[in-house]
């Protein structure tokens, strides 16, 4: 116990510190890509082929390429090789690296989520918008995708919990995350190796819980009554 | 009342309009060479056999399908294939919907006031104006503020009607508006289209209410196999049926009622 409590006092702040990068990793690469797979659901249910095949080209591709080599490709790559620099810090544009990283692979997955809404969603109702006279977007804003969204709460809940996770796959391209801090930790205090495992797994298993119980509720509470 | 609709008429010719229209699904010729017009303040009730094609023939007229061959004209104006001009001829065209398909995550009200704001951008106080006429109007103004999952069948479908006609369209399509609804809500339903056809509405009613064709419509149109097989008056279609077809339909209709 006392060694643990001494593992606190040498890494307390650190750990909070690299934990806190996790959330906003994951608050940041939330937005854009929940923004982003809305625009490509939107495509991908689009009268317009070639929107459509451009949706179904991004989804394939990036649901198909382990987040961590999108990551490295995002550090050695667009970091490395076309010396991109989004910020002047050097701590930060590896992060922002790691946020793109992030947000343009999740959102495959939130596209795909918010597809699996839409086919909740009976044809009738995207036809009765066509007959008041809406066309394709407005209809889509106004009447399809807020009832396919509530119709996607869960799925898009497990797209966020898995996000929240994957941050630490952020550690591939460089930035001081939790799991980074986790291996120093191990190999600088080995004697708490359990006890470090048990504690980053506890950090994730604080926020992930009370958001799939938050999911949860919400998918009640928002289901469309047909 | 009667002006309340006809107001944007353009052109005395007439207001639906299909020359030469064919369409196949795959092998099937679903319509076959239809020409039908459909004039001012005339209500046409189709009837047909189950696969006819009178749903097709209804919802080429908006556009919901796609046609093959031939013209589709809305008071002179040729169907566009898409975009805004589709949508803006659309909006001249009311579609009630067998299974009612109110938007489901809105109220009543948001129902039938969406398109006079979204698509004729007119202010919200007015359309809730408007729409609450229509609502008094169809018998549910009380219901406004609910769901449509909350009303009952027949009540939904007379607000799908209230909120076509916000749109003040120039004709209104029925496919099959009561064939969905407990046999207690099928009268409240055809009260309302019958009061509709008294003020000059222009209607195109797909229907299996013979009663409704009877008290209503100023011609019947009977289909068999994608083509317009017979029309005439309701009197002459019932008492004296001329095809083979339609006497083997009505013929079967009375002995299953
Ligand atoms: N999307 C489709 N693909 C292939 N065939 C179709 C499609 N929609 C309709 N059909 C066929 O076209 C024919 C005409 O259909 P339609 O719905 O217009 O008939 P209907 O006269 O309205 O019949 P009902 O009285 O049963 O409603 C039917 O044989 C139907 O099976
Ligand atoms: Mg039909």
């Amino acid at each position: 116990m006392e060694g643990y409590l001494s593992l606190w006092d040498e890494y307390g702040a650190r750990i909070m510190e690299s934990f806190w990068a996790n959330l906003q990793l994951t608050f940041w690469a939330f937005l854009i890509s929940l923004v982003l797979g809305t625009l490509l659901a939107i495509m991908r249910i689009s009268p317009i082929p070639s929107l459509r095949a451009f949706g179904t080209a991004y989804v394939n591709i990036f649901r198909n390429t382990p987040l961590t080599i999108i990551m490295a490709f995002g550090v050695l790559v667009l970091f490395g090789v076309f010396k991109l620099q989004i910020s002047s810090d050097f701590n930060l544009n590896f992060f922002q690296i790691a946020i793109i990283g992030l947000s343009i692979y999740h959102a495959a997955f939130f596209c795909e989520a918010i597809r699996s809404g839409v086919n909740t969603v009976p044809l009738g109702q995207a036809e009765a918008a066509r007959a008041i006279g809406l066309s394709f977007l407005p209809a889509a804003q106004l009447v399809i995708l807020p009832q396919a969204f509530r119709g996607a709460i869960v799925p898009m809940g497990n797209v966020l919990i898995a996000l929240i996770k994957n941050t630490t796959v952020a550690l591939a391209g460089s930035v001081a995350e939790i799991s980074g801090l986790m291996k120093t930790m191990i190999e600088y205090r080995a004697d708490q190796g359990f006890l470090i495992f048990l504690t980053v797994a506890l950090m994730f298993v604080i926020i992930v819980v009370p958001i799939g119980l938050l999911v949860t509720w919400l998918s009640k509470k928002l289901a469309v009554a047909r | 009342m009667k002006s309340d609709h006809q107001a944007q008429a353009s052109s005395d010719g007439p207001i639906v309009e299909l020359r030469g229209v064919n369409k196949h699904y795959g092998a099937l010729h679903v319509l076959n060479d239809i020409n039908l017009q459909v004039t001012k303040g005339e209500v046409v009730v189709i009837l047909g056999p189950s696969g006819s094609g009178k749903s097709t023939l209804c919802r080429a007229i908006n556009r919901l399908e796609t046609i093959d061959d031939g013209t589709i004209t809305i008071d002179g104006k040729v169907l566009p294939e898409e975009g805004k001009a589709l949508a803006m001829l659309r909006a001249d065209v009311g579609m009630v919907f067998q299974s009612f398909n109110l938007f489901a995550h809105k109220t009543i009200m948001e129902n039938v006031t969406l398109g006079p704001i979204k698509v004729k951008g007119m202010k919200k106080s007015e359309a809730d104006k408007v729409a609450m006429k229509l609502l008094e109007r169809v018998g549910v103004a009380n219901q406004a503020g609910k769901l449509p999952a909350q009303l009952s069948g027949g009540q939904q479908q007379r607000v799908a009607i209230a909120r076509a006609l916000a749109m003040r369209p120039k004709v209104m399509l029925f496919d099959e508006p009561t064939s969905a609804l407990d046999p207690e809500m099928i009268n409240e339903v055809l009260d309302t289209m019958v009061g509709l056809a008294k003020e000059g509405m222009t209607m195109l009613v797909v229907t299996h209410e013979m009663g409704f064709a009877r008290k209503a419509a100023d011609r019947v149109i009977f289909m068999a196999d994608g083509q317009i097989v017979e029309q005439a008056t309701p009197d002459e279609f019932f008492t004296n049926p001329k095809s083979a077809r339609a006497k083997d339909f009505l013929g079967k209709l009375i002995t299953n009622h």
